[in-house]
């Protein structure tokens, strides 16, 4: 069943195209909309793999000379030639510099920027799926129930394990949205409080935990195999590094 | 060429120029073939040129490409007029619906996404090539293949579900 938003918002809101207002009003939507947080995971996956295969077929070189030899018929051979070529030299040297500088320094702003931005959203998610209300999700202990559940909407694999007995008690899984996309949500509880684990497929190599807090919550977030985890809860930081081995070393 | 000064060389040389690798996978993909797409896309750059006393600033880059999807479409129905009546046969395609594992088997596969790219029609074709590849807004393909921007979104939303449907069919038949 396609959901009457396929459409046109769906799209506009996969694509970036609509304005805040109309976007925030889409992603509630979305909280309830089992279709098209299915239908944004394809679309994502869809993304992934034409950026992945590198489709894009730059001009050749013989048609980058033909054109320059046709533009240049007929005009008269003029001194700028050479003047032409320390031009083209100086240009090369401060892209050159400009992308030694970017390279250096740019990764790292855009990363940390990335990150808090990326757990401001996860922990704003945690708290909404905290508030009483009905949420796309099964609540469920059974392993393969909840796992089966997830088979059937998200097209990447979601490592479904409880750890009872360490302590972490599976009590479900849902699906969510963060920065437009839909990601798997496992739901553990320990001593009574919840944990949210995120994840989603990513291109990005593995990383160690980064934490933080943010509103009494503390998150720890990782990628390992092409997958990346945010941990969330008001639970103790060092419960969050617990789950976090567990979930590495049973993948 | 002779007609136009040195000064208008330069400022081509400047504005339109740098979207030559645009112009070319554009072609590339609407005509479904590399050497076809050299040819008709040094085509449009000098009819480019040619028109180029009529571009009064702007988005150099949709003006150009709109250029380049003329000439292909121009070509498109010298040499080969069927495919610009091609469908996509949604019904076929339906029946097969994709798996978990369809998009992870085909994820990097350039081979098999090129093929099931190519079995779309070219106005499905072009809008994915400008949104996915070209990163392109919707107001610049609207600007580029001159159709509505309400269009836009619906030509690629179907443009994406027949993508996923070729995709499926394309597995179902591959080895695993």
């Amino acid at each position: 069943m396609r959901c009457d938003f396929a459409d046109s918002l769906l799209q506009g809101y996969f694509d970036g195209e609509l304005s805040d207002r109309r976007a925030a009003e889409f992603q509630r939507h979305l909280r309830h909309c089992v279709p098209c947080t299915t239908e944004l995971v394809d679309l994502d996956l869809l993304r992934d793999s034409l950026q992945l295969a590198q489709l894009y077929e730059p001009a050749t070189v013989s048609l980058r000379c033909k054109i320059n030899a046709r533009l240049h018929a007929g005009a008269p051979k003029t001194a700028a030639s050479k003047p032409l070529l320390w031009y083209w030299l100086a240009a090369a040297a401060a892209l050159l510099f400009i992308t030694i500088v970017l390279g250096k320094v740019g990764p790292r702003l855009r990363v940390d920027d990335y990150q808090t931005e990326l757990a401001a959203e996860i922990v704003d998610a945690h708290v909404h799926s905290l508030q009483p209300g009905s949420m796309t999700g099964i609540a469920s202990n059974d392993q393969r129930m909840v796992q089966g559940w997830f088979d059937a909407k998200v097209k990447f694999a979601v490592p479904v394990r409880d750890f009872t007995n360490q302590g972490f008690a599976l009590k479900g899984g849902r699906l969510d949205v963060v920065e437009g996309r839909s990601v798997a949500v496992l739901v553990y509880e320990r001593d009574g409080r919840p944990i949210d684990v995120f994840m989603w497929r990513t291109r990005e190599p593995d990383t160690s935990a980064r934490t933080g807090s943010r509103q009494g919550f503390q998150w720890d977030d990782w990628r390992k195999g092409k997958m990346e985890f945010c941990a969330v809860s008001d639970a103790d930081r060092a419960d969050l590094e617990q789950l976090h081995t567990l979930i590495d070393s049973s993948a | 060429m002779s007609e136009m000064g040195v000064e208008d060389r330069e400022r081509f040389e400047q504005l339109v120029l740098p979207y030559v690798d645009a112009a070319f996978n554009l072609a590339r993909w609407l005509l479904r073939g590399r050497s076809d797409a050299e040819d008709v896309a040094q085509e449009a750059l000098l009819r480019a040129f040619r028109f180029f006393g009529g571009f009064h600033g702007g988005d150099a880059r949709a003006w150009l490409l709109q250029i380049v999807r003329n000439t292909c479409y121009t070509w498109l129905e010298k040499n080969r007029p069927m495919e610009l009546s091609m469908e996509f046969d949604e019904e076929l395609h339906q029946q097969t619906s994709a798996t978990a594992e369809t998009l992870a088997i085909v994820a990097d596969d350039r081979k098999r996404l090129t093929l099931a790219l190519e079995t779309l029609p070219p106005r499905f074709r072009e809008v994915l090539v400008l949104r996915e590849l070209e990163g392109c807004s919707y107001k610049e393909i609207a600007a580029i293949t001159s159709i509505p921007i309400g269009t836009v979104m619906s030509s690629l939303s179907r443009a994406r579900r027949q993508l996923y449907s070729a995709l499926a069919n394309s597995s179902q038949g591959a080895c695993p």
